[in-house]
């Protein structure tokens, strides 16, 4: 999250409404260490990283969803082999994510 | 409201080591304890005994640099998933030692930045040892070993890095010794084989020992025919993080024969 904070501080400056998603937990192998953080702000503009690029569409999605609703939550993507075009990782791991709103 | 986020920002900012404990299952998910180390904590999981225990397991982590999912009871209890929390750790960016104002030092310290070090570039001679230089160091200090290590050394631990580049005894032999005084996981030395064979005699007629003299990685780097000052500084960095991970890499220390060779692609 380091990486973003000062983004994060001028985002919050600006008094813009902020959905924060952090990896908390990896099965099997996975691009990013629990704690990779990336945060999309209530006009759509998104920063760090999650995933090396292959969740990242979708967690934008969700994190929208958090600022709509209000409602944190836990997200989980994994390799899908059935679902050609589903969301999942390449590297055949698990991730979990821990999305919630920025007002703390 | 934003007392946690300021907490944490202020933290990290100065450099203090600091852990941020979410809910992330169970009752009261999103709720945040910030920890400083010793257990002082702001913020509350909305349980008072939750609370003390996670602030005492975040200050461990913390300690140990670990950053992961911990379960709990909703009253704090042990070997209960009443509760997931997620502790993340932040410490302080590793320390890079950087002896020698030579004309390798301005791309290893280029390079450390790049791996996240907080870099110190050190030379006695105040003609080499300037900001403009090393404009991209976190610090420049005109300063022997000993000044450098007093500063430093008690600082110095397993994910930290000391460069010595200096090639001159009057330089490597104080720097060599304070470092194997202290608990730094990388220790480089630069120059040939020759000249480490007659560093070590020096190092030993000081007094430093052969468990000292094994964690010396000298000559400094992995044997990938680097030759520019940027190839040098990669293969230093890559050398330094295959010693902190435990990875097998080909460090030039235990190879034989010269560094460059002749036959080198270029």
């Amino acid at each position: 999250m380091k990486e973003i904070l000062s983004d994060l501080d001028a985002w919050r400056a600006e008094g813009r409404r902020v959905a924060l998603a952090r990896v908390v937990n990896v099965e099997g192998s996975g691009p990013r260490d629990p704690g990779a953080a990336m945060a999309v702000s209530d006009n759509g503009d998104v920063i760090g990283s999650v995933s090396g690029g292959c969740v990242e569409g979708a967690v934008v999605g969700e994190a929208l969803d958090v600022l709509e609703t209000g409602e944190r939550r836990m997200v989980s993507f994994g390799y899908s082999d059935d679902e050609a075009f589903a969301v999942g990782l390449t590297c055949g791991g698990t991730i979990h994510l821990f999305i919630e709103p920025l007002d703390w | 409201m934003s007392d946690l986020y300021q907490r944490l920002r202020d933290a990290i900012a100065d450099e203090r080591p600091v852990a941020l404990a979410t809910v992330i299952e169970g009752r009261n998910a999103g709720a945040k304890l910030v920890v400083e180390p010793g257990g002082v904590a702001l913020g509350t999981l909305g349980h008072l005994e939750l609370d003390r225990i996670v602030s005492r397991d975040a200050a461990g982590e913390l300690a140990a640099g670990r950053t992961g999912v911990r379960h709990y009871g909703a009253e704090g209890q042990a070997r209960e998933t009443d509760v997931s929390v997620f502790i993340e750790s932040f410490s302080p960016p590793p320390i890079m030692l950087v002896f020698g104002a030579v004309d390798f030092t301005a791309a290893l310290a280029r390079a450390g930045k790049l791996l996240g070090f907080n870099v110190v570039v050190a030379d006695a001679r105040s003609v080499f040892a300037t900001v403009k230089r090393f404009p991209m160091a976190d610090r420049v200090m005109v300063a022997w070993p000993d000044e450098v290590f007093d500063a430093y050394g008690h600082r110095l631990g397993s994910h930290d890095a000391v460069c010595i580049l200096t090639h001159d005894p009057k330089f490597d032999v104080p720097a060599v010794q304070r470092a194997v005084a202290t608990e730094v996981g990388y220790i480089g030395v630069m120059g040939s084989r020759r000249t480490h064979a007659t560093r070590l005699e020096r190092l030993r007629e000081v007094g430093v020992d052969q468990k000292g003299i094994d964690r010396l990685m000298a000559p400094i780097g992995l044997d990938i025919g680097s030759r520019t000052p940027e190839e040098t500084a990669v293969s230093v960095c890559a050398e330094i993080i295959a010693n902190r991970t435990g990875h097998a890499a080909p460090s030039l220390r235990d190879r034989q024969g010269p560094i460059h060779r002749p036959s080198d692609n270029r």
